[in-house]
């Protein structure tokens, strides 16, 4: 296919992958504006957190220790820990990236690689070019920065109920991306109870449930995937069972 | 606050964010040969996944119920090889239904 008609194709499919995560993403932008306002943050730090971290769990953890004036090592430290998890699906990533991510667009596009567009270039079909992560990190990143916007400075106009049913749409969408190939493969569904198994275990058992939520996670999702690669190799990753 | 440590914050907490997700996808320019590595990475996302849903989802609501009973709709959608934004927006729809049916205003 030409170059131009890749893009074409690829850019427009990612724009489309990424509607349903741009949505998501206003009601959890929203509350992360209204906190930080609460907080006593003025509106344009709070949209300059999001449009520059484009993450959530670091950055609600983060605006804490900025108000309370922590030591920037415990921010470089918090954020290590809770952000690891990228790393992971930097990886990932790196094996599916096909000829037209050169360095440059390597460097641009690894600053979309949250948990969301992640799964959704993980769940395309063989490789993924860069005009997919373009298109793909194009609507999250404004809905993200927007909806901090907007939760910052009309915090508390949008109704609790509508926020509430909102909040499991990211959740949601993880489930559709990996349980359908679970029908097929059993592998990926020992990996998928496996890993969700562990992840409750780490969560409610005594002295691991003190371990950071993100450091817990990275370490059920690596031991998780280890045994199923040991037990179950993969002979040809791009032509998988998917 | 004053805007000068407000910037250094954000600066610093982006840094390291982003280089977290910069140096492997910029580093790894090759295909990895290792069949154990390449089994493993081919495992990762629905091990990161499986293991960011549960037990979380049954926290992202008002009720405990409404975001169970928001799993057990999306599960059984997504077995069913529904779309994406079927199994988002029927989860959404559940767990909107369930908390008028449980009371929560």
């Amino acid at each position: 296919m030409n170059q131009r008609l890749t893009f074409h194709k690829d850019f427009f499919q990612g724009l489309q992958d990424g509607i349903p995560v741009g949505l998501g993403y206003l009601s959890v932008s929203f509350s992360f504006g209204v906190m930080a306002v609460n907080m006593g943050l003025p509106v344009w730090s709070a949209v300059l957190v999001s449009l520059s971290n484009l993450t959530s769990a670091g950055q609600f953890a983060g605006i804490g220790l900025m108000v309370a004036g922590a030591p920037l090592v415990e921010m470089v430290l918090t954020q290590l820990v809770i952000n690891i998890r990228y790393s992971l699906m930097s990886m990932s990533l790196s094996q599916k990236a096909d000829g037209t991510m050169t360095a440059l667009h390597r460097f641009l596009t690894a600053f979309m690689i949250t948990d969301e567009i992640f799964a959704l270039a993980s769940q395309k079909e063989g490789q993924v070019s860069r005009y997919y992560m373009y298109g793909v990190g194009l609507i999250p990143v404004v809905s993200w920065t927007l909806g901090t916007l907007l939760g910052a400075v009309a915090g508390g106009l949008m109704p609790e109920a509508l926020r509430s049913a909102l909040n499991v749409a990211l959740y949601a969408m993880f489930i559709a991306i990996i349980l359908p190939t679970a029908r097929h493969s059993r592998p990926v569904l020992l990996v998928i109870l496996l890993a969700g198994g562990a992840s409750c275990f780490m969560r409610y058992a005594p002295v691991v449930s003190r371990l950071s939520a993100g450091f817990a996670m990275i370490l059920c999702a690596v031991a998780a995937a280890f045994v199923a690669a040991l037990r179950y190799p993969v002979e040809e990753v791009e032509h998988g069972d998917r | 606050m004053e805007t000068a440590n407000l910037l250094l914050y954000t600066g610093v907490m982006a840094l390291v964010t982003y280089l977290i997700r910069m140096l492997p996808l910029a580093l790894i320019r090759r295909k990895i040969a290792s069949p154990l590595i390449r089994s493993f990475l081919y495992y990762v996302p629905y091990a990161v996944l499986a293991a960011m849903i549960l037990p979380d989802i049954l926290y992202a609501t008002r009720s405990f119920w409404s975001a169970a009973a928001a799993l057990a709709v999306g599960a059984g959608l997504a077995l069913r090889g529904q779309k994406l934004i079927v199994v988002a927006i029927f989860a959404c729809l559940t767990v909107f239904v369930a908390e008028l049916l449980l009371g929560i205003v």
